[in-house]
């Protein structure tokens, strides 16, 4: 790793403020490319709010956001997509009526073919086999008839993140991607994240801090709306502030 | 799953074959339907009536239905393809065509700026703002009285002959008139299908679905409603320039809300976010206006207590309910 290589995404003094509640004060930080990162806090210290901001559903009330160098605060949500970020969110939030594999082409589809009005989708088998391909990639190959609203919740996770993927993303952000998975479910999503993040940049919210502690590289932690420690995770392990912080909680 | 049935040669199963050949081949289904429906009809009036407000219901159904986005002032777009068309006619002199025209880029233009103003808002907000605009524009064709005739409605547009290279076509006699106007509908049904089937007809079922995971995707979700929004007024303006030359004369009621809420109507009671149920719809209200007319003046009260049926008992709709019905049936085989 180069120190001069230009950070995937630079946060820049960001705050977030709802009225007059300040979810997020003026935070820092930078990713590098090609990195897991995860940002850890207990609930309400400020994790979602981050993620929101970093992934474009609302813009920073002050600061910036860089994404590989480029200024991207303000841009519209369906521009992160195409600029190359792409999200999963907390709650399960994908196409319900709509089969898993037509799921994912919708998504493909965004980098091909996005206001053809007259050529029919059927003729695209290159997107339809996409769309395969990625269902096959998180484990779903064999319910891609099957409407998304009929899946398992962590099935419907994995639909997510196949969902994400077909948007060719550089940047991954997740938010909470195992939240109410079975604990054989969550080795299989943790694994899944693992082998993404040997071709991207993946950036998780998580609560439960054990969780990422075996597989991030870098963790930051987030504690009333500003970073307390950032670090590998031996380091933020032994770190004083930090447990006080957990204290008491898993 | 697998196991070998005799079921293939059932009654069931025929009907199964022929609705999936339906289904697949809808535009040249419709078509064929339409093409022998006037025989079928008691009169041709009411058979080009069908066809047109089966239109303006397609056209309503593909935001309803297929996007999602209730509009209660679609009647603005009938009306303003109806009296473009006729103003065209009746005061400037313009050749029917070119006048049809108009009333379908007018339309088109009023659902800019209906649709940009409304897609702002959701839910029962939309619909407000689309029938208040509604009737804004329904007031102003109201007192526009020198060019709409304001109360009594354009008259004097008139369409005697339709000339197609060699052939003089007799537009007063109803059965020629009902096929001049199949063509248009034909032309109009065929774009719907393929959008539908385009990617962008993806796209639009994703918004109607989920407009944040939409805009997650990368789709710009204000910009497709506004499209659709555009697409659906030109095709209900299209149905209003026919109706027009139809009844030649543009009745204020084309504008009245009343009309707006008969595309609803006509959407639910055929089903919403199908093909052909909007069509259904329109024929099923249609044709019940016409006979129940003939026997009580409070029409409207059984029209009413018709529908209220379908939609507590079969909320899919007459066709929506007959798919599924068959969707079950293939998937239980």
């Amino acid at each position: 790793m180069s120190a001069t290589e230009t950070p995937i995404l630079e946060v820049e003094g960001v705050s977030k403020h709802f009225g007059r509640f300040v979810a997020l004060n003026k935070v820092t930080a930078s990713f590098q490319p090609r990195k897991l990162s995860a940002i850890i806090g207990p609930n309400g210290a400020g994790k979602s709010t981050f993620f929101n901001v970093v992934s474009g559903a609302f813009p920073p009330t002050a600061g910036r956001l860089k994404f590989k160098g480029r200024d991207i605060t303000g841009l519209a949500q369906h521009e992160f997509a195409r600029i190359g970020i792409a999200k999963s969110f907390q709650i399960t939030n994908v196409f319900k009526q709509l089969s898993a594999h037509e799921n994912v082409r919708v998504a493909v589809q965004m980098r091909h073919a996005r206001y053809e009005l007259l050529r029919p989708r059927e003729a695209m088998r290159e997107l339809a086999d996409r769309a395969a391909e990625l269902l096959a990639r998180v484990g779903l190959a064999g319910l891609r008839d099957r409407p998304a609203a009929d899946l398992a919740h962590g099935q419907q996770r994995a639909l997510e993140v196949a969902m994400a993927l077909a948007a060719e993303p550089e940047l991954l952000l997740m938010d909470e991607p195992t939240a109410g998975m079975s604990p054989e479910e969550t080795v299989v999503m943790m694994d899944l994240i693992t082998a993404l993040a040997a071709e991207r940049s993946v950036i998780i919210v998580e609560h439960k801090m054990k969780l990422v502690m075996g597989i991030c590289e870098r963790l930051l932690v987030l504690h009333h709306g500003e970073f307390l420690a950032e670090g590998t995770p031996e380091e933020i392990k032994a770190n004083a502030e930090v447990r006080r912080v957990y204290l008491g909680q898993g | 799953m697998s196991a070998p049935q005799a079921t293939s040669a059932t009654p069931t199963a025929y009907a199964r074959g022929l609705f999936d050949m339906v289904q697949r081949h809808r535009v040249a289904a419709v078509l064929l339907f339409l093409l022998v429906f006037p025989l079928l009809m008691p009169y041709h009036a009411l058979a080009v009536n069908i066809l047109i407000f089966g239109l303006f219901a397609v056209g309503f159904n593909l935001l309803f239905g297929y996007t999602g986005l209730l509009s209660f002032g679609h009647a603005a777009f009938l009306g303003v393809g109806s009296y473009l068309t006729g103003i065209a006619m009746v005061h400037f002199g313009w050749h029917w065509l070119l006048a049809l025209g108009l009333g379908v880029v007018s339309a088109s233009l009023a659902g800019v700026l209906i649709g940009y103003l409304a897609i702002r808002t959701r839910g029962i907000y939309f619909s407000m703002v689309t029938l208040a605009l509604a009737q804004i524009v329904y007031y102003a064709f109201y007192k526009a009285e020198r060019w709409t005739g304001g109360e009594n409605g354009l008259r004097g547009i008139q369409v005697p002959a339709i000339e197609v290279g060699p052939w003089t076509l007799d537009f007063l006699n109803p059965v020629t008139k009902y096929y001049v106007i199949y063509v248009f509908v034909a032309a109009a049904l065929w774009f719907v299908s393929r959008l539908l089937a385009s990617p962008f007809g993806a796209v639009i079922e994703a918004v109607r679905e989920n407009e944040q995971r939409a805009a997650a995707c990368g789709y710009d979700v204000a910009r497709s409603k506004l499209l659709v929004f555009v697409i659906s007024a030109a095709l209900c303006g299209l149905a209003g320039g026919l109706r027009a030359l139809h009844l030649s004369v543009v009745p204020i009621d084309s504008l009245h809300y009343l009309q707006s809420g008969q595309a609803v109507m006509m959407c639910l009671l055929g089903g919403m976010g199908t093909f052909f149920g909007p069509f259904v719809g329109a024929a099923v209200f249609l044709t019940l206006e016409d006979v129940v007319t003939t026997l009580t003046r409070y029409w409207m009260g059984v029209v009413g207590a018709v529908f209220m049926f379908f939609v507590l008992f079969f909320p899919a709709g007459i066709w929506g309910t007959l798919v599924q019905r068959v969707q079950r049936a293939v998937q239980a085989r």
